[in-house]
């Protein structure tokens, strides 16, 4: 046995099972807890030591070797796969109270695995390839059968598939820079082709127009789903490539290239969500800050850069979460999330208001909630790097509240005397509240993540310690 | 002399059914050209790979052609144009050509920067790439969309194929492409994108 097999093989196996089952909830329990007994074993089960239940001894090896190119799972890796299968295992809980939710569990598994897949396979940059395989297993999930594809859909698919030729060519290059660093025309082209790929894999701007598009045109959840996993597990391969190659993390400029893309994301992002008219863009946005967040902090190493980073995942996946079941929830009552659509709405679908208001909270770091430490850790760290980039900072964050603030007044604004009524399914309560206690206990008591984040960082050779 | 023939052949054919790609508003030229062009690829290709590994990429290529084909709407239709897109041939011809020109001026540095690379594989993976992207950037309909990035991921993979030879990269490639063609075929089978296909 290998894990690998484990974890890659079993997901996708179990992928190929579940798109043949047509019951919705069914679908999204089997997926949830296959999801959670593989973060159960990535947490618990040793890696390439000698097991022995009863009689029977085995060993889990950490490689698996297809076609000349080996798969590789070390224990330091098993931290970050609890992180993504934990994670995934509350997605696909979300599913249950959302309609249409069985291709996001079946789908989702497969595009999980593929993206643990690109974490693991040797030589590190064929993760490319596989990002690229579970993209294309995005799309039915972002264009349902029975409707038209938009242009967000096509988009997405294109600025996606660009990235990995650069991706590749640069890996290509690179290796070459490792040979001869001194030659500076080799540098500036490789380092232009990755910065070229990385900025269309994770959207920085200018290059995320699709992302606001496929949140107002998909269903809520799907995109949702679909802006957590790419971009973190995207970062995380960004930061391997800084972590494998000494160049590239001695480089003096990076940590300034990476800081102005960040702050760049976070500033038009906020600035943008100032001004919409659909709460589901609203969330396209917050997901362009948040991966400029994630750019911001990774910018910080070799201080802060890790730890900061692996705190702002699970704020980032719980508030993406509740974010987009509540907007699922408006989104099947109201027929859209344009303004004019969803007026009012928090006297009829009280839950998924409050959802949808504390997740854009969480987003811009309101204290108690489990946005909150990492950005005030971040926000400290820039200030004693810049005061403008500070500035900077908190002017995206600014422009987003104005956005919550113009999505509260909206939800709000019903008709005089309109009476309250609870519309939303005592599943949809029980889930939504759940997440919200999450925020909640992750804002207050951060240390309840301590555990994970001591072992995130055993990922990288010389990023983590 | 003859394989040099061939070659110089080979980027002639890219150069012009990539061009005809453009410019063609049927569905069943488009995709005829889409296949001489993954001909002369192949021939590209199988200079520096063995000429089983180089033949999956035209079996690869003519499958995404054919599943793209077979889900094309049955009844017979009008060839759509774009909607809001410059959408003249004329307008295509133009831009196709000052894109080749571009092409063959950068040609030189393109091949002084990968080692191992010739000039007619450098141009005719230049060609493709180039091709490819004008084609994404006038159009916003799906099955324009797949031609544009098969297109492109042809031309990147002429160049990648001088300087990576593994195997699990050619399958991955080759699944990348067929699963962009399913994707292609996925799009086009929805009710109101399959009546504007072409």
């Amino acid at each position: 046995m290998s894990a690998p097999l484990i974890w890659i093989g079993l997901p996708l196996g179990l992928a190929g099972f579940l798109l043949l089952i047509r019951r919705n909830r069914l679908v999204a329990i089997l997926g949830a807890a296959a999801a959670l007994v593989l973060a159960g074993l990535a947490w618990f089960l040793p890696l390439d030591t000698v097991i022995t239940i009863g009689s029977y001894a085995f060993k889990v090896a950490p490689t698996f070797t297809i076609l000349g190119r080996s798969l590789t799972i070390e224990s330091g890796n098993q931290g970050i796969l609890t992180l993504i299968y934990g994670l995934a295992a509350m997605w696909f809980f979300g599913a249950l109270a959302t309609p249409k939710g069985r291709p996001i569990v079946s789908l989702g598994m497969a595009i999980v695995a593929l993206l643990v897949a690109s974490l693991a396979v040797e030589p590190f940059l064929y993760a490319a390839l596989l990002i690229e395989i579970a993209l294309l297993l995005c799309v039915p999930l972002l264009a349902p059968f029975d409707s038209p594809p938009q242009r967000g859909v096509l988009r997405f698919l294109i600025h996606q598939t660009l990235a990995m030729p650069f991706i590749l060519f640069s890996g290509w290059m690179l290796a070459g820079v490792e040979a001869s660093p001194g030659d500076l025309n080799l540098v500036i082209q490789a380092g232009t082709l990755l910065g070229l790929g990385f900025a269309f894999l994770l959207a920085i701007f200018p290059l995320y127009a699709w992302v606001p598009q496929i949140s107002e045109e998909s269903h809520p959840y799907a995109a949702a789903f679909v802006l957590f996993f790419f971009p973190t597990v995207t970062l995380l391969f960004l930061m391997g490539f800084i972590d494998r190659f000494a160049w590239l993390r001695a480089n003096p400029n990076l940590p300034g290239i990476l800081t102005s893309a960040g702050l760049l994301m976070v500033v038009s992002g906020g600035l943008w969500a100032a001004f919409q008219r659909d709460l589901g863009r609203m969330m396209g946005y917050g997901t362009v800050i948040e991966t400029g967040l994630a750019l911001l902090a990774i910018g910080q190493y070799p201080a802060l850069g890790v730890t900061i980073f692996a705190l702002l995942i699970v704020p980032r996946g719980l508030g993406m979460t509740i974010w987009s079941l509540s907007l699922s929830r408006l989104k099947s009552e109201a027929g859209s999330l344009r303004f004019s659509a969803v007026q009012g709405m928090i006297r009829s679908f009280p839950s998924a208001a409050v959802g949808v208001a504390l997740s854009h909270l969480s987003l811009i770091g309101l204290p108690l909630l489990a946005g909150f430490p990492p950005r005030l850790a971040l926000w400290e760290a820039l200030a004693r790097q810049s005061a403008a980039s500070a500035g900077w900072y908190a002017l995206g964050i600014a422009g987003a509240l104005i956005g919550l603030v113009r999505t509260l007044a909206v939800l709000s604004m019903a008709p005089e005397n309109t009476p309250w009524r609870w519309q939303d399914t005592w599943l949809q309560r029980i889930l939504i509240g759940f997440g919200l206690l999450g925020m909640l206990i992750f804002g207050l008591f951060p240390q309840t993540l301590q555990p994970l984040l001591a072992r995130l960082p055993l990922v990288f050779e010389f990023l983590g310690r | 002399m003859l394989p040099e023939i061939l070659s110089w052949a080979s980027v002639g054919l890219i150069m012009v059914t990539s061009v005809a790609l453009l410019v063609s508003q049927s569905w069943q030229r488009s995709l005829l050209f889409l296949s001489l062009q993954y001909l002369g690829m192949f021939w590209l290709v199988s200079l520096h790979w063995p000429m089983t590994m180089a033949a999956v990429k035209l079996v690869t290529g003519w499958i995404a052609a054919a599943a793209l084909g077979m889900s094309q709407p049955q009844t017979d239709q009008p060839a759509s144009s774009e909607d809001a897109w410059p959408q003249g041939r004329l307008f295509r011809l133009l831009a196709a050509g000052l894109v080749i020109l571009v092409v063959i001026a950068s040609v030189p540095t393109v091949t002084d920067w990968l080692p191992g690379l010739r000039t007619l594989e450098t141009l005719g993976s230049l060609l493709l790439l180039s091709m490819g992207l004008l084609h994404l950037s006038v159009t916003a309909r799906p099955f324009r969309t797949i031609l544009g990035l098969l297109t492109v991921l042809a031309g990147f993979e002429t160049l990648y194929a001088a300087v990576e030879n593994s195997v699990m990269v050619a399958a991955m490639l080759s699944v990348i492409n067929l699963g962009l063609a399913m994707v292609g075929a996925y799009l086009l089978s929805t009710p109101t994108t399959g009546e504007t296909s072409a």
